[in-house]
């Protein structure tokens, strides 16, 4: 087991603790920097998605995870971004000039809509958030001379000072990855500087941080605005790598799968988010596959098995129209949500901390280590 | 001039009025507690003192400032910090950060230079880091730095919830039972701690408390209030002695 003698206070401040830190990212990153020369175009095209969900997951992190605001109107600040992007690259703005425009008009955005967030909480601050999601979309829809409507519109090649980046080439790949990082970066420095620990407190105890000298409003917004800011880059990239944005792109249901990415990834910590966004991008082309083949397999199991050959068809017919029923896609995500919050509240990154912490325990690891207990009630009277 | 002064403040919810003009003023350097049967209005007094609540009528005034008007965020800026009786601290977080968002009303960082975490940003961390390291060290709390606060014990909150106070370096520190739920050797370092506070740190000390051991080891003035209205003032001894406070509580 690893301990660590502290003995400077920048010890607990810097980002990479220990050496240990080092190898580990500085192989994730190696093997990242291969990707794109090693595997298929088809993978590589599933990373990238993998990144701007990731990044996007890392901005719900912020609002949700940190501050404990929940929100399901991120959707339609990935549209924000995306269109923002899509419109400024059609009037001839560059990449290095819309990039940035897109995240601060998607971050005043965001301020806008955290102000009802100082009065609502819980449940209600969700369904204000999905109001707005429908008057985005709407809006969308509707302003048809920015947003050609329900036409959709098409986003050109990203040109990056002169050097065009095509959508499944290396050069997009890379930028998405670096869009990645900074935005990992930017969480952990918020984490680690006053801000941080006030979207924290809040989170924790609104009475408590109010009487530390937390102004509850001004963070709230700036939670809000700094989370649809870096959802808002994640739109520019998704404008590219999409090529054809769409108002029915960004429904509810996308930022159901944005709030899955924390959940499954765990919302207490970034790797949450990254680990969350693998899992769901990666499950969408498992359930695809799954559609074919399952009803395929089972009736055939079923014949094997000396079922009737047309008790067999039946059942292979019944599959494959539940496979492709309207909404089967919302009912599984439901179902692994509800999965994950019953027997995995910490998420995937919160299972690998076990499991690390199994063999660094190892013969020691006790059951009940992570078994969750009754706190103390904390007191209502005051909120 | 009293540090801290409170003048005829009153509390209504609805019809009842659970502060009814109460008056009095703290001295700098001492340590003055609030007794009283449950309900009587204290923790009350303590929210309006932080500002949670809004008072009725009445003024409260800080080194001479008239504090009532002022928003509950930066109360602590001013000097003011404060314990809760059924402790509010940040569960999914370590000792640490709890301690450091006690130093937030000393934050000096931009929100830009944070997000780059400049060496300006760094600078003032480590600042903070020192600072709270003294308040670990005059506490004993070193063992529990990185520990989660949802992990830790009801009586090591009770002390981590005095020191997350403390970080903010307050002038007048409101601590509110600050033995409920300790044992008796809980109590004892407790009652240790107040004093230090005071004579070490010469922070000014307004106490609830309902232990009488503790309020007779540490106080220098008692205020006895009943039904949100003042019944006695005084050392320990007097007011204890005094005919109101006694029926109050043993209902002669």
């Amino acid at each position: 087991m690893r301990f660590i003698f502290k003995t400077d206070y920048d010890q607990d401040i810097r980002i990479l603790k220990h050496g240990g830190y080092w190898w580990s990212y500085g192989i994730l990153l190696a093997v990242l920097a291969l990707v794109p020369f090693t595997v298929g175009s088809y993978l590589q095209s599933q990373i990238v998605f993998v990144f701007i969900y990731a990044i996007v997951g890392v901005a719900l992190m912020i609002l949700t995870g940190f501050t404990g605001q929940a929100s399901l109107g991120h959707a339609a600040f990935l549209a924000i971004g995306a269109y923002t992007a899509g419109f400024l690259q059609s009037h001839g703005v560059p990449f290095i000039v819309y990039f940035p425009v897109a995240a601060i008009l998607t971050g005043a955005v965001g301020a806008l809509v955290g102000f009802p967030a100082l009065r609502l909480t819980g449940i209600y601050l969700v369904i204000a958030t999905i109001a707005f999601a429908f008057i985005v979309e709407e809006i969308l829809a509707r302003w048809e001379s920015v947003t050609y409507g329900n036409e959709g519109m098409r986003v050109r090649t990203l040109d990056l000072l002169g050097q065009p980046l095509p959508r499944d080439g290396e050069g997009f790949y890379f930028l998405c990855l670096a869009i990645l990082v900074g935005a990992i970066l930017l969480a952990l420095n918020l984490l680690r500087s006053p801000t941080g620990r006030a979207f924290v407190a809040i989170r924790d105890s609104e009475t408590a941080g109010k009487s530390m000298g937390i102004d509850l409003a001004a963070y709230k917004v700036k939670s809000f605005a700094i989370s649809a800011a870096v959802t808002g880059m994640a739109g520019v990239l998704f404008a590219h790598k999409m090529t054809f944005i769409s108002p029915e792109m960004f429904t509810l249901l996308l930022s159901i799968e944005f709030i899955m990415v924390i959940i499954i990834g765990g919302a207490f910590g970034v790797h949450g988010a990254v680990l969350g966004a693998i899992f769901i991008v990666m499950v969408d082309p498992f359930l695809t596959a799954l559609k074919d083949d399952l009803p395929v397999l089972v009736s055939d199991i079923g014949a094997s098995l000396g079922m009737a050959r047309d008790a067999a068809g039946r059942l292979r017919d019944t599959m494959s129209a539940i496979g492709s029923a309207a909404g089967l896609k919302g009912a599984i995500y439901g179902l692994i949500i509800m999965m994950f919050i019953l027997f995995e509240p910490y998420g995937l990154y919160g299972r690998w901390l076990k499991v690390k912490l199994f063999f660094q325990l190892f013969p020691l690891y006790k059951k009940a280590t992570f078994k969750r207990q009754k706190t103390y009630v904390k007191s209502e009277r005051n909120r | 001039m009293s540090l801290f002064t409170v003048d005829g403040i009153s509390l209504q919810f609805g019809g009842l009025r659970a502060v009814d003009s109460v008056s009095f003023s703290v001295e700098k350097g001492e340590i003055f507690t609030i007794i009283g049967p449950n309900g009587a209005g204290k923790t009350s007094i303590f929210n309006l003192i932080s500002r949670l609540y809004n008072p009725t009528s009445g003024k409260l005034f800080f080194e001479g400032r008239d504090i009532t008007e002022v928003p509950p965020h930066q109360i602590a800026k001013l000097g003011i910090a404060r314990t809760f009786q059924n402790i509010e601290l940040f569960e999914n977080a370590t000792m640490l950060a709890n301690l450091l968002v006690g130093r937030h009303c000393h934050a000096t960082t931009q929100l830009w230079q944070e997000m780059l975490f400049l060496p300006s940003v760094r600078r003032a961390e480590m600042d903070h880091r020192r600072k709270v390291e003294e308040v670990i060290e005059f506490l004993d709390l070193q063992a529990y730095r990185d520990k989660l606060i949802a992990g830790l014990p009801y009586g090591v909150r009770k002390v981590i919830e005095v020191a997350r106070a403390l970080c903010s370096e307050p002038k007048l520190i409101l601590l509110d039972e600050p033995s409920s739920g300790l044992n008796v050797e809980e109590t004892d370092d407790m009652s240790f701690w107040i004093r230090d506070i005071r004579t070490e740190l010469g922070i000014t000390v307004l106490m609830v408390e309902h232990d009488m051991t503790l309020v007779n080891r540490v106080s220098d003035r008692v205020l006895a209030l009943n039904y949100g209205k003042v019944l006695a003032t005084g050392t320990p001894a007097e007011v204890q002695a005094h005919p109101d406070v006694i029926a109050a509580y043993l209902g002669a």
